[in-house]
């Protein structure tokens, strides 16, 4: 009798917990980019087994891992409130950069590094102290940066760039440990996005995370609290800058340079936030959630290669596939 | 909200570690080629099948690699396959100083930049000399709408002596370039073409199926029946880069060579190193086709990276492409698109100024760099950033090096 009736209780919280999971899971936000991303990875072993392999995950997470740590940046500036388009044209500056000055030269690397972070942190200065102190709105500030950046460029170098990055510039893109070609390596790549990770995660946890996500959430409110706006945000700006240059080492170390080294980064890297559920306009979603967010879409991008979809066709299943994601992730919660 | 949040993290963290570590005991037997993705369907848009392939342009295009041109050997950009002449007495003007107007499709590739330092190298010699006195120019940034109202301009201004045209696309650019024609000054149209015969010459080398057909004749003749190649592109819709693949698709459709997948890269090195790597996971690659070098070096590198074999390679005359070649000692072929041409228009002005007859339609020698002649480019052009192109020909411009290295 007793054994019967905390059987019945175990099934009934057995049942609860299920459907809890199951309410989580289909109720937009986090937890939805979290299961598009599993169905995603599953769909994709299932059409291409070979997937599942260590050494193609591998290749995977580095491949992916650049997108990481911009949509991390990015989530940083999103969740201010804020806006930040200009990342990808700053990764294509800094490859750029980086490849003129050194010029292949290995005695270089660490000074051209050194003078990347200083550009990357001027950038976001520029990005965060614009949009706070002169009012105007970050999707301006951002795209006015983009431009600026963009167009500096092609001016420097004349539209195509030149020169060549060292090797030992590319190892943290390239290369991984144990360093054996077509084995088993956990590449860099990923150890440098999971400290990114790990470093957002406790940040987000820490008085200035919690203080910009009320700045995002109501600024008026936050102000009053006696915190400061205008400084909460532009260190977002430069975060986001920050990360913007990793990303750049990674994506150099990765391929190298060309002339479209960064091109459209900044879309992919909103749009990997957003998916992970993160409010445009702030003050709602998490560091994790954004990264989930950028996982999914590589993978979707995986996807699109594997099925052999007509590249035609993809920026149109791209767009809504992200549209539905995000409608649905929007969509109220029924209690 | 708190214990979500770590709740989440902990499972997404959980779940990526597990997707990672659950595979080391996935099954190693693979099928060979997985034959549900690997085999490409044919898109009826592209290649051999598709209405960018005419047969007659095909059949023409390469019977000319095999025509002795006429003209300089020294200086191919002034040398012409199968010249018809026109006369251009009619255009003929008198004194020096003229004013030369160009409308430029773009700078925005590699290519277009080498060709274009080229092409100012050649206007600063006319000027020199005192022929041109002024050189007018508009980038329209591969704006159709654009360049048509740059040339529209050049038309009202009333004062070019003669109007260049890069068209940054055929259909559209075709009325604004007749409507150039109908103003009386003489036209020059070079690289991609127009609908029309209105120009007095239209400059190009000798084409996008020469160019495809060439790289494609080299894989199967260096490969064995049977060998995969994977096919990279850049864009879909272009002219010159379909005609490109569709050439490439007819030699592999008559030949047992396997295309095992043909993807549209933007040129991007991160995507064609990605797309790369992931046909290697899924079985082995023995040739690369590219219809247009960029990004060749990625490309190489996902087989270093991949621990694989080198394939035999169809790149360009990319400098970075040329170095990588000669490094790994890999089959390769540096395709070429006379970047030469760029110096041609210039010179052809001149000519039409002076009353000399010049082909109506120009058609430029295009040959590709082999083996043989590899360590004579590189020689040549070891001075030349990487996203230099070796045939680009202004060697003997007074401005050599220093404008092509300091850019």
């Amino acid at each position: 009798m007793t054994t019967g009736l905390s059987q019945e209780t175990a099934q009934g919280t057995a049942r609860g917990t299920a459907r809890q999971w199951r309410e989580r899971l289909l109720s937009g936000g986090s937890w939805t980019v979290l299961a598009l991303l599993v169905v995603v990875l599953v769909v994709i072993v299932v059409i291409n087994p070979s997937f599942a392999e260590p050494v193609s995950l591998m290749a995977f997470a580095k491949k992916a891992a650049p997108l990481v740590v911009l949509a991390v940046g990015q989530y940083f500036v999103i969740v201010s409130g804020e806006f930040d388009l200009s990342v990808g044209s700053l990764v294509g500056a800094q490859v750029v950069i980086a490849a003129r000055l050194m010029d292949g030269d290995e005695a270089l690397t660490w000074p051209v590094l050194a003078l990347m972070l200083v550009f990357g942190l001027l950038v976001g200065l520029v990005n965060g102290l614009v949009t706070t102190l002169l009012r105007v709105p970050s999707f301006i500030t951002t795209l006015g940066m983009m431009l600026v950046l963009f167009g500096a460029i092609r001016l420097w170098t004349g539209g195509a760039p030149t020169g060549a990055l060292s090797e030992s510039f590319r190892v943290l893109g390239r290369k991984g440990f144990p360093d054996v070609p077509g084995q088993f390596q956990v590449p860099y790549a990923l150890l440098v996005a999971l400290v990114v990770v790990g470093f957002a995660v406790l940040l987000m946890r820490r008085p200035f995370g919690r203080s910009l996500v009320a700045a995002g959430d109501n600024a008026v409110a936050t102000a009053y609290s006696g915190a400061p706006v205008w400084w909460l945000r532009t260190r977002a700006f430069l975060l986001s800058s920050l990360l913007a240059t990793v990303a750049a080492v990674l994506i150099g170390g990765f391929a190298g340079v060309t002339a479209q080294v960064g091109q459209g980064l900044e879309f992919m890297a909103i749009t990997a936030v957003v998916l992970g559920g993160v409010a445009l306009g702030g003050g709602r979603g998490t560091v994790v959630a954004a990264m989930v967010g950028a996982l999914a879409l590589e993978a979707l991008f995986t996807l699109f290669n594997q099925l052999a979809l007509p590249s035609t066709i993809r920026p149109a299943v791209q767009g809504v596939i992200i549209i539905v994601a995000v409608a649905y992730a929007a969509r109220r919660r029924r209690t | 909200m708190r214990p979500i949040r770590a709740l989440l993290a902990g499972t997404a963290t959980a779940g990526l570690l597990l997707l990672t570590a659950c595979t080391t005991d996935a099954p190693t037997e693979q099928p060979p080629a997985a034959e549900t993705s690997a085999t490409e369907e044919e898109p009826a848009e592209s290649g051999a099948e598709s209405e960018w392939f005419v047969q007659e342009d095909y059949d023409r295009e390469l019977a000319q690699r095999d025509v002795e041109p006429e003209g300089p050997a020294d200086q191919p950009w002034l040398q012409a396959i199968e010249p018809e002449y026109v006369d251009t007495a009619d255009l003929a003007s008198e004194g020096g100083d003229k004013t030369l107007c160009f409308s430029n499709a773009s700078v925005s590739n590699p290519w277009r930049v080498t060709g274009w330092i080229t092409m100012q190298q050649q206007v600063e010699v006319l000027k020199e000399e005192g022929v041109i006195g002024e050189f007018r120019v508009s980038d329209a940034a591969d704006d159709d709408n654009k360049q048509i109202s740059d040339i529209q301009a050049f038309v009202e201004a009333g004062d070019c002596d003669a109007i260049i045209v890069s068209p940054s696309t055929t259909a559209t650019l075709t009325p604004a370039v007749e409507a150039a024609c109908e103003s009386g000054k003489p036209v020059i149209v070079f690289d991609r073409g127009v609908n029309t015969d209105c120009m007095v010459t239209f400059i190009h080398p000798i084409g996008g199926y020469a160019y495809g057909a060439v790289g494609a004749e080299f894989l199967v003749e260096n490969l064995d029946p049977g060998s995969t190649v994977l096919a990279l592109r850049i864009l879909p819709g272009v002219d010159v880069l379909e005609h490109r693949w569709a050439a490439a698709d007819k030699v592999f459709s008559e030949s047992d060579i396997d295309v095992v997948g043909v993807e549209f890269t933007g040129g991007d090195g991160a995507k064609i190193k990605d797309l790369v790597t992931q046909h290697l996971q899924r079985g082995e690659i023995d040739g690369i086709w590219m219809d247009a070098g960029d990004g060749a070096v990625a490309a190489v590198e996902a087989f270093e990276d991949a621990g694989q074999p080198y394939p035999v390679f169809v790149g360009e005359d990319e400098m970075s492409f040329l170095r990588k070649w000669d490094e790994t000692g890999m089959t390769a072929i540096g395709n070429v698109y006379s970047n030469f041409q760029w110096r041609t228009p210039i010179l052809a002005a001149q000519k039409i100024w002076a009353g000399e007859e010049v082909p109506s339609e120009w058609v430029l020698p295009q040959e590709p760099v082999v083996q043989d002649d590899l360590a004579e480019f590189l020689e040549a052009n070891a001075d030349m950033p990487s996203l230099h192109y070796a045939k680009f020909g202004g060697e003997d411009l007074p401005g050599y090096p220093e404008a092509w290295t300091d850019r």
